[in-house]
């Protein structure tokens, strides 16, 4: 009886797994391949041409504008992450040490989960009273006499974009990062504190190291999302700024796929690479 | 852990609450300023309180498709969340065991959640177009969109299946339970708050996605494109109110999908 439950068992797993398998594969590997295969065609003001020309890849590695625009990318991608980093490590171990509570640890926890559930695109534009020409912002800072005139760079900047970032992808970072938190055994800082550790030295040398995972995890989502955006630095930029996302996102505006198609191709061996040093430095195969 | 608190836990607490203030305030704003007068402008001061704004959103001239893309948006979320559900949970109890490739699954459901969204969206587009088959809202678009939530469903049933006690399966085995009366009457019940929250996870993240839908959802926007469009040319209130509309809507979602897993939540603890 046993071995022959072994077989069905297996069977049965293969066509519960079925239908995950054949989404990802029409709808994830599928579309990835095509987007390497047109990536060495060739194209015209009206059509795409079959064929097999590196001419795509020539065009945007050998163009300055390209990487600019990737050293602009990953710049944004550094800040970012250092800030998202910053304030989601405070707000996890906030909610992990500091609230005693476990109804209302997972209250807050909802709190600041629940704005994900919400449009980016109406959080982004949410901005537009604070940092407008006539925004809450400026109008604080003339009323006090700290400016007398409106700072232009608050909104349609650098500035803006990276502010819209933290806002919308902190929560990327408190998840995992609060998860690690949660399953410290908690008997083990009470065993440093016991032994004389002071508060300064148990976050460094025992909690740090141990939410390490969770912080690569984070990190992972943080600089992905940001690599491949390009709605964020268009709408929060007003045009001023450049990132690898947008700049796809012209060329398809252009049906120029085969150019866009190149970039991707190089996006996403860059967001893979990015990806694959990460795992290197932490493993976080035990938090899967 | 000891009662002792430094000073560090006041100076954490102004910390979360100014986090709270910064993730809540900018929506909050909007939604005041949704209520301007009929003058008022995008930013403060109020130019009176009125309903101006909501009632432009429903006059065909003032924005777009706002109505169909809304009603289209409802229904791909809704189509997108029973398969999410339905695949995710097929595929949190394939993984219970160990089967050929299955690592492979994993690391390729992993992968959908870190390839850039633009890809996505890109790769789908190219596939249609190559094909030669008009990508549609209710065809290629769900397909983007499910790359996207199915992810966050096999994590969450995978975490939810770690944590499974499958005594509870045995011993409704040894009481001469099927296979299929176990799963029915002891392991769904249990699991049913989670399948909850997967579904919550499958409305919202399809009913707000926008960069995988941009270039899969054929000649019919959805509300995130639509927003979108209004974000170049619509420079009133307007705007806002339909932010407050549609943020509204998600709060409602959240609550009702909350008060769901609760309830069944507290069912499953009674058995």
């Amino acid at each position: 009886m046993q071995p022959n439950m072994k077989v069905s068992g297996a069977r049965a797993s293969y066509l519960q797994a079925s239908p995950l398998a054949v989404i990802l594969g029409v709808f994830l590997l599928i579309p990835i391949a095509t987007i390497v295969v047109v990536s060495f065609w060739d194209y015209n003001e009206y059509e795409l041409i079959p064929g097999f020309v590196l001419q795509n890849y020539v065009d945007a590695l050998g163009s300055a504008v390209t990487w600019h625009t990737y050293l602009a990318t990953i710049r944004f991608a550094v800040i970012v992450w250092t800030f998202t980093l910053g304030i989601g490590f405070t707000v996890a171990y906030y909610l992990a040490f500091h609230v005693r509570s476990t109804l209302w640890q997972m209250l807050l926890f909802q709190l600041c989960a629940i704005p994900f559930l919400t449009s980016n695109i109406i959080r982004m534009i949410s901005w537009i009273p604070f940092l407008g020409r006539n925004g809450i912002i400026n109008q604080a800072l003339q009323n006090l006499h700290i400016t007398d005139q409106p700072l232009e760079f608050l909104l349609f900047s650098d500035f803006s974009v990276v502010l819209a970032f933290v806002h919308l992808y902190t929560l990327f970072m408190v998840v995992p990062i609060f998860n690690t938190l949660m399953r410290i055994d908690r008997r083990l800082i009470e065993a440093a504190r016991d032994a004389g550790a002071g508060a300064w030295s148990i976050l460094i040398d025992i909690i740090i190291p141990l939410a390490l995972p969770g912080i690569a995890i984070g990190t992972i989502f943080v600089v992905t999302l940001v690599m491949g955006d390009f709605i964020t630095v268009r709408l929060m930029s007003g045009g001023q700024s450049a990132s690898v996302g947008l700049m796809m996102a012209n060329e398809i505006a252009l049906l120029q796929y085969p150019a866009a198609a190149a970039h991707a191709v190089v996006l996403l061996l860059t967001v893979l690479m990015m990806v694959w040093a990460i795992l290197r430095v932490v493993d976080i195969r035990r938090e899967l | 852990m000891s009662q002792h608190r430094g000073p560090a836990h006041g100076l954490l607490t102004i910390f979360f609450a100014l986090f709270v203030c910064f993730l809540y305030g900018p929506t909050i704003t909007i939604a005041i300023l949704s209520f301007q007068g009929p003058d008022g402008g995008l930013t403060f001061p109020m130019n009176g309180v009125s309903i101006h704004w909501f009632a432009n959103l429903f006059q065909q001239q003032a924005v777009g498709d706002f109505g169909g893309s809304f009603a289209r948006s409802i229904m791909l979320a809704t189509i997108t969340m029973v398969l999410t559900v339905v695949i995710a949970l097929l595929a949190g109890l394939a993984f219970r065991r160990r089967f050929r490739f299955s690592n492979t699954l994993f690391y390729l459901t992993i992968a959908s959640l870190i390839v850039p969204s633009i890809l996505v969206s890109l790769g789908i587009g190219l596939m249609f177009n190559v094909v030669g088959i008009q990508p549609t809202w209710w065809g290629s678009a769900l397909g983007a969109h499910l790359t996207w939530t199915l992810p966050f469903g096999v994590l969450i049933m995978f975490a939810v299946f770690n944590r499974f006690d499958r005594s509870l399966e045995e011993a409704a085995r040894d009481l001469g339970a099927t296979p299929w009366q176990t799963f029915l009457h002891v392991v769904l019940p249990l699991i049913a708050p989670s399948l909850v929250g997967v579904a919550l996870f499958g409305f919202t993240l399809s009913y707000d996605e926008f960069a995988r839908s941009l270039m899969s959802a054929g000649s019919d926007n959805t509300l995130p494109l639509e927003i979108y469009g209004m974000t170049t040319n619509v420079t009133t209130p307007v705007l806002y109110a339909l932010g407050t509309l549609t943020t509204i809507f998600s709060f409602v979602v959240i609550v009702l999908c909350g008060t769901i897993a609760v309830a069944l939540q507290r069912r499953a603890t009674k058995i």
